[in-house]
């Protein structure tokens, strides 16, 4: 899956979590889920769960916690479907 | 002694003796209507919100008709954003735009994530079974299935009994008490009176209060095998919910919410804002599950007491009482109840007050019931009508000597003063408020 196509899909499923709107609105690589979305801390989990469910990969808690980033996620998922 | 951050604050300008709660703000989310308009409307035209639901049937429910407010997915977004829609079942999606509502109709806005707490305004919203439909569509069935960590983050907020009043504290930033209290039946009644006494004790300046249920078919499912339901008109929904009826064979579910927005008395003076009724005075009482009570069944004497106990600290005499909106939920209760009300206001049956069951149109909404009836009560009070008791035409042969008290149609009553609402719940648990018209 091209980089681009999972970052795409990335920001899709941070969108209704995302508190931020202006960080929305200017997201990339280095945009951090809770310092630039301010997304709730708890939901973390619920965006692991839609990325296992949207990209039909299992996410390990050890690697999840690593996710800060977008770039971290989208990292982590081209690491898993490739 | 409150820690200092606790203290409202508006300083009350009167004593804790002479403080006066009054309602300021209504939300509804009815069967037969959403907003105060909406629910005026329906009440006055003798609208009905039960319908036939397919999936109760499908599920060979005994009782397949029931009241649930209709098209609430497509207004829901504009009260809720996509991440709180996330975690909220419906019983707490029914609260929050009740609750909204009410805040909004009394004057205030929603407010934005920034700024500090409303350290002088609560909420008490009850709810009789809460987030049953997650545990019993979700959790139970994760579970079982070894499937723990998919359940993601948004179970306990949703199950949590306060899952209700907690998702409004955030949504209007209130810092004073917030809370969900739970008496079955009597839970939206308990509440109102639970936050009037707040105020009148000065911990706050104005509290949103009253209850909400889910319409999920897995609340409704013990009562329909307890057979307390209405299993015979099932082929016409709206004669369903018969109280007060000599063919009354059972209660119709309902669901919804009801809230009012209660306030001292000069506080809303001093911003100016509506006022729709006074909160005269409440009563809350337990029959104990003696002389005659029982979990299920209402000991008389305690009945009597609540009513007696409101009109006492109402400071009004029965006779004072213009019009009661009872419990009266089509069961074998209901003149009994009747009865109970006659006994406690010393009037004979021949000189009653007008006495209707807003369960007649939108059905029993069990944790939302006082809090939908209330809202009722008070719209009555304000517009100066009784709305009719539907589906009594043929009135229960115990209550032939209180015919003449028993409104079918609605009536305008312009010099109506003062309603009387009770609720009685499993549990022996009685709720007993004096309305009165803000002069």
């Amino acid at each position: 899956m091209e980089n681009q196509e999972v970052f795409d899909k990335v920001v899709g499923i941070l969108k209704p979590f995302a508190k931020n709107e202006e960080a929305l609105g200017g997201i990339s690589l280095e945009t951090s889920l809770m310092k630039d979305l301010e997304v709730n801390s708890a939901r973390l989990v619920d965006i692991v769960l839609e990325i296992e469910d949207t990209f039909d990969i299992e996410v390990s808690d050890d690697d999840a916690d690593q996710v800060n980033t977008v770039g971290d996620a989208v990292k982590l998922i081209v690491a898993a479907t490739t | 002694m409150w820690p200092e951050a606790l203290f409202p604050v508006w300083e009350s300008p009167v004593s804790k003796a002479e403080r006066r709660v009054v309602i300021t703000g209504l939300g509804v989310l009815a069967p037969n209507g959403h907003g105060v308009d909406a629910f005026s409307a329906a009440l006055r035209e003798g609208r009905s919100g039960i319908r036939h639901h397919a999936h109760l049937e499908e599920a060979k429910f005994g009782c397949q008709v029931g009241g649930i407010p209709e098209n609430v997915e497509q207004f829901q977004g504009q009260y809720l954003t996509d991440e709180e829609l996330f975690a909220m079942n419906a019983n707490m999606i029914y609260a929050a735009i009740g609750s909204i509502d009410a805040w909004t109709d009394a004057g205030f806005e929603v407010p934005g994530l920034d700024g500090e707490a409303h350290w002088d305004a609560g909420a008490i919203i009850g709810t009789g079974i809460g987030g049953i439909d997650t545990i019993s569509e979700t959790l139970g069935p994760q579970v079982d299935a070894g499937k723990v960590r998919r359940l993601g983050s948004t179970m306990v907020e949703q199950i949590m009994s306060s899952g209700n009043s907690a998702r409004i504290a955030g949504k209007l930033a209130l810092g004073n008490q917030v809370s969900t209290n739970s008496s079955a039946c009597n839970t939206g009644t308990e509440a109102i009176i639970q936050a009037m006494q707040r105020i009148r004790n000065g911990h706050a300046v104005r509290m949103l209060a009253g209850g909400s249920e889910g319409h999920s078919h897995y609340i409704w499912a013990g009562f329909d095998a307890m057979r307390v339901l209405n299993r015979t008109k099932n082929d016409d929904p709206e004669a369903a919910s018969r109280p007060l009826s000599a063919s009354a064979a059972g209660f119709i579910p309902g669901s919804g919410a009801g809230v009012l927005m209660l306030e001292e008395l000069e506080s809303a003076q001093a911003r100016g804002a509506r006022i729709y009724a006074e909160i005269l005075g409440g009563a809350l009482n337990c029959g104990g599950h003696r002389q005659g009570g029982s979990m299920t069944a209402p000991n008389p004497d305690s009945v009597q007491r609540c009513i007696r106990g409101a009109l006492s600290d109402a400071g009004i005499a029965g006779s004072d009482v213009n019009a009661i909106n009872g419990h009266l939920t089509a069961t074998f209760a209901d003149p009994h109840e009747v009865n109970n009300w006659s006994k406690a206001l010393e009037v004979a049956p021949g000189n009653m007050p007008h006495v209707h069951s807003t369960k007649s149109l939108i059905g029993h909404g069990l944790g939302a019931a006082g809090g939908l009836e209330c809202v009722a009560s008070i719209l009555e009070l304000h517009h100066g009508f009784v709305h009719g008791s539907v589906n009594c035409e043929d009135l229960h042969e115990d209550l032939t000597d209180f015919a003449a008290c028993v409104v079918h149609e609605t009536i305008d009553v312009p010099d109506l003063s003062i309603i009387a609402k009770a609720s009685f719940g499993f549990g022996d648990v009685n709720g007993c408020i004096i309305f009165k018209k803000f002069d």
